[in-house]
Parts: structure tokens; C-alpha cells; sequence
């Protein structure tokens, strides 16, 4: 089991109701699931807690082998290295070109140079975009941009890919392509975890579906939609 | 590789918070040139008393012509007064307390005065009658000197009994009292300058917030991305603290050896030899200081 959740309950401080609420799911290694539900019903926070970057405040994360409740900090950045991460607004460094945001990851992790002068042109190939390396982010479209930070979560090479809606900012062709380019890095064996609310793509992939609502699971099913079928 | 980054992304911090970094280092240096005028006012003091308590001894003036009469009635003390009290000394009584007993009279003690004195013009008034025929007692441990003072206050022809030792120990006071105030000074300069290192510290974590989110996402060690802060920090404060050391270091080559020796010949004054161990000190102090307080400026900045 690649992730699996055992009654995750998470309470922000000095909030009154529980962000996510006895969750428990189960991902096997290799699976495209979506996170689905409206704004506010712990998709994201679901991703915080995989990340690591918050703690579950009752219940049991294991993620690729690692109890995230009992992990020390100093070992966080490990773990944080065998996952990739995406989000709605793509994160790129302004000051940096789109090679360099890429080789950024690179070598704050260590690689060597050599690795990287070799890794990242392969991986602007992988998502369509050859050529377009020292272009500086804000000459790149919104697609462009969100592709380079896939390049850079996926460069790492990482089991498990999570993305927070993205393909929140782009629009509807633009979001098939990354949809296209997320499908071809998760059959190269990558689990992907997808937060959405967007309901085309999710009816269009036909993939498992979790879907929560006020931080509560309310369902869980393969090859579905974002609607329960009536 | 993983080393030159660091030093770059350092060298980047320090160039983009300049004025923040001059303030480090002024601050560093006022208040570690306070830790370390503290110190080398301590070594001051303990190189005079071992000096001084040395050479201090009890005095006991016998009256002469210029004795008030209160206390010397008979005015000059006579020969037999002056017998009275050099076998009160060796008596039984007091003899296991003085070591030594040296006789000075009149004419000796001007002689002392002159060269003591040399080249001040109140010497050319006085005369050998302004001296007082002394017994100087050293005593075996000096700070019994009140068994001395109570045998021979009132004895005839005994003016005054001089502890010089606690004469000195008023003149420490004060000098103990300044290097006390700069300690507590020194104090506050150094909170000051941890607040302050802490501050920048958090600002410069503040500007590279988007580059520090993005570095913890992907995984950097706690170590890689906490580095260039803490050096920042350090490097700032190395700087004030060799600033403070060669201050202090001027302050004993120019001031104390250059100016005070001239004015206070004779007395043991500390040079740069006997207080080398202050500077490595300060800069010792300063690198530490700035380290802890950027590690936990960083700690506290990360977490939340």
C-alpha cells in the first residue's frame, strides 16, 4: 500500500469544526485517484497531511512506508523527496528561468552538476517543452508555466505525484493537455493523487473518485464521476 | 558543490541586507568592547592587588612637630615613646601575626618622599620635620591588620596606624564598581544585538519566503536551507567582534601603555601580553552569540 489513512481526523487550531474528519483510504502503488468536493471540504488539507506539511490530530498516515505521526522533522525532507508536488498557482521562482527553476530542485536536494545538466533537458522533453527552457516564467502561458512545475516535481523522479488543483487556473483545453501529460507520467508508474473540482475532467478520465464533503468521506469509487450516478 | 552554494547564497544575503548587516556589526562591536573592557578591567585590577598587596604594609606614623595635639599631646615623640612602641611590636602579643619590622625615620622618609616624588614642585617645601619616624610592619597575613591598629591607637607618640591595604581596597572598590557597570552595560548591548541579529535574521527568511517554501516542498535538509542564515549571522558578528578586539587591543597599546604608563609610573599595568586571552574571547563570545540566536531566529521563522 502506497498511502493509506486510518480514521485521520485533523482540527486546525482554533477552529471549531474538524478540517477532515475520520477519514480512512487506502491507494495502492500505480493508481490515478481524484480528491473531489467543493471548496472547503478538506481535499486540500488531505494533501497537507500527505505532505507532511501539517500532523493529523487523531488517526494513522502511512505514506510509502513511513508513519507520518511518528516521523521526526529531520527526516521529513527525506520523505519529501520521493513524492512530487503541484499546485493551483505553479510556484515557480520569478528570477529564474524555467531550466533553473527546474535544476533548483536538483540542487537544493544535492544532485550533482552533472546529473542535472543531464536531467532536466530530458524532462522538459517529457512535458512538451523542448526548447523552452531559458524562457523566464511570466513569457510562458499559464499551461507552460503549470508544465514546468510538473517538470519539477517529476524530475526527482518521485513515487508519488500530488497535485492541488491543477488545473484550477487554466482553461479547458489547456487543462486536457495537462491532463494528457499527468496520465503518461502515471502510466510510467507514478501514483498520482489529483485535489479537483473540476467536473469535466473527472466525468471525461473515468478514474477512482474520493470524494469528501464538510471533511468527511463520502465516497469512494472506481472508474467514476464527479456526480454519484442517480 | 553543496558547500559553494551555501557560501553563495550567504554572500547573497549579506550583500541584499547591507544596512541590516552594519547594524550587526556595530552592535556586535559596542557591545562585545564592553564584554571585553570588563575583562581586561578585572585583569587591571588583579595585576595591581597582587602588586600592590604586596608591597602594602601597615604604617604606623609616630607623632612630630605637625601632629595634631589631640592625639600626640607631648608633641615630637620622644625616644623612650618610641622604644615603648618597638617592643609593644616584638612583644608576645603580636608577634605571631608581623613578619617584619622596618624601621624608617625622618630623614630616610624624605629621602623616600624625593625620589618618589620626583620633579613635583611641592618638594621644595618640604622638610625633613614634615616626615614622620615610621614603623612600616609587614604582617603575615594582611588582612589582619586590626590587631596592629588596636594595640597602638592611643599609645604615646603613635600619631596614626595606616592600614594601606584597606586604603587600596577603596580604590579596587572603584575600580570593581566601573568594570561592574560595564559588565551590566555589556549585558544589554548583547541582548540588544541577539534581538537584533534574530530580527534580520527573519526578515532575510521573510524576502526568500517563495524560495524557502519551495525548498522544504522538494526536500532540502533542514541543515542546507538553515546554513546561509546562520552564516549571515556569524559572519556579521565575526565582523563586529575583530572590530571589538582591535579596539580593546588599541585601547591597552595606546591608552594604557602609551598614556597611563607615563602618568602612573610605578604602578602594574596590564600590557598586551598578559591580556592576549581577552581577544580570542570576544570573538569567541560574538561567533557564538549570533550562531544561537540565528539557529533559533530560523527554527522559530520555519516552523511557522
Amino acid at each position: 500500500m502506497m498511502i493509506s489513512l486510518d480514521h485521520v481526523t485533523k482540527v486546525y487550531r482554533h477552529a471549531e469544526h474538524a478540517a477532515v474528519s475520520d477519514v480512512s483510504i487506502a491507494i495502492d502503488k500505480g493508481e490515478f485517484t481524484f480528491l473531489v468536493g467543493p471548496s472547503g471540504s478538506g481535499k486540500s488539507t488531505l494533501i497537507r497531511l500527505i505532505l507532511r506539511e501539517e500532523r493529523a490530530t487523531r488517526g494513522r498516515i502511512d505514506v510509502l512506508g513511513h508513519n507520518l505521526s511518528t516521523i521526526s522533522s529531520r527526516k521529513v525532507p527525506f520523505y519529501r523527496r520521493k513524492l512530487g508536488v503541484v499546485f493551483q498557482d505553479f510556484r515557480l521562482l520569478t528570477n529564474k528561468s524555467a531550466a533553473e527553476n527546474i535544476a533548483f530542485s536538483l540542487e537544493v536536494t544535492g544532485r550533482s552538476r552533472g546529473y542535472i545538466r543531464q536531467a532536466v533537458p530530458d524532462v522538459l522533453r517529457l512535458v512538451g517543452l523542448d526548447g523552452l527552457g531559458d524562457q523566464m516564467p511570466n513569457e510562458l502561458s499559464g499551461g507552460e508555466q503549470q508544465r514546468v512545475a510538473i517538470a519539477r516535481a517529476v524530475v526527482t523522479k518521485p513515487d508519488l505525484l500530488l497535485a492541488d488543483e491543477p488545473t484550477g487556473n487554466l482553461d479547458p483545453d489547456t487543462s486536457r493537455g495537462i491532463m494528457t501529460l499527468l496520465e503518461r507520467i502515471n502510466a510510467g508508474g507514478t501514483t498520482v493523487v489529483m485535489a479537483t473540482h473540476d467536473t469535466d475532467t473527472v466525468n471525461r478520465m473515468r478514474r477512482r473518485v474520493i470524494e469528501l464533503e464538510r471533511g468527511r468521506l463520502v465516497r469512494d469509487e472506481d472508474r467514476a464521476g464527479y456526480e454519484v450516478a442517480r | 558543490m553543496k558547500f559553494g552554494r551555501i557560501l553563495r547564497e550567504t554572500n547573497h544575503g549579506l550583500s541584499r541586507n547591507l544596512s541590516m548587516v552594519v547594524s550587526i556589526v556595530l552592535v556586535t562591536f559596542v557591545s562585545l568592547t564592553f564584554v571585553g573592557a570588563a575583562a581586561l578591567m578585572q585583569m587591571q585590577i588583579t595585576q595591581m592587588k597582587t602588586y600592590w598587596y604586596d608591597k602594602a604594609q601597615v604604617a604606623v606614623y609616630l607623632c612630630n612637630d605637625s601632629s595634631s595635639t589631640d592625639v600626640c599631646p607631648d608633641g615630637s615623640v620622644t625616644t623612650a615613646q618610641r622604644q615603648a612602641v618597638r617592643a609593644k611590636l616584638s612583644s608576645d602579643a603580636l608577634k605571631p601575626y608581623v613578619e617584619r619590622v622596618y624601621f624608617e625615620d625622618q630623614k630616610q622618609a624624605l629621602q623616600n618622599f624625593r625620589t618618589e616624588f620626583k620633579g613635583n614642585s611641592s618638594l621644595n617645601w618640604v622638610s625633613e620635620s614634615d616626615m614622620a619616624d615610621t614603623f612600616w610592619v609587614r604582617l603575615k597575613d594582611p588582612s589582619q591588620s586590626s590587631v596592629i591598629s588596636e594595640t597602638l591607637n592611643g599609645q604615646a607618640g603613635v600619631d596614626q596606624v595606616q592600614d594601606q591595604r584597606a586604603y587600596l581596597d577603596r580604590i579596587f572598590g572603584v575600580l570593581r564598581l566601573a568594570s561592574y557597570t560595564a559588565i551590566g552595560l555589556a549585558a544589554l548591548m548583547l541582548a540588544a544585538a541577539i534581538l537584533l541579529i534574530s530580527t534580520t535574521i527573519r526578515q532575510s527568511a521573510f524576502a526568500r519566503r517563495k524560495e524557502l517554501g519551495i525548498m522544504r516542498l522538494v526536500g532540502a535538509s533542514n541543515l542546507y536551507i538553515e546554513a546561509p542564515f546562520v552564516m549571515e549571522g556569524v559572519i556579521s558578528a565575526f565582523i563586529g567582534s575583530v572590530l571589538a578586539s582591535g579596539a580593546l587591543a588599541g585601547v591597552v597599546q595606546f591608552f594604557v601603555q602609551g598614556y597611563l604608563s607615563q602618568r602612573l609610573q610605578g604602578t602594574a599595568l596590564i600590557t598586551l601580553g598578559s591580556t592576549w586571552a581577552v581577544f580570542p574571547l570576544v570573538i569567541a563570545v560574538g561567533v557564538v552569540l549570533a550562531a544561537l540566536a540565528s539557529i533559533v531566529a530560523i527554527r522559530r521563522y520555519l516552523r511557522v
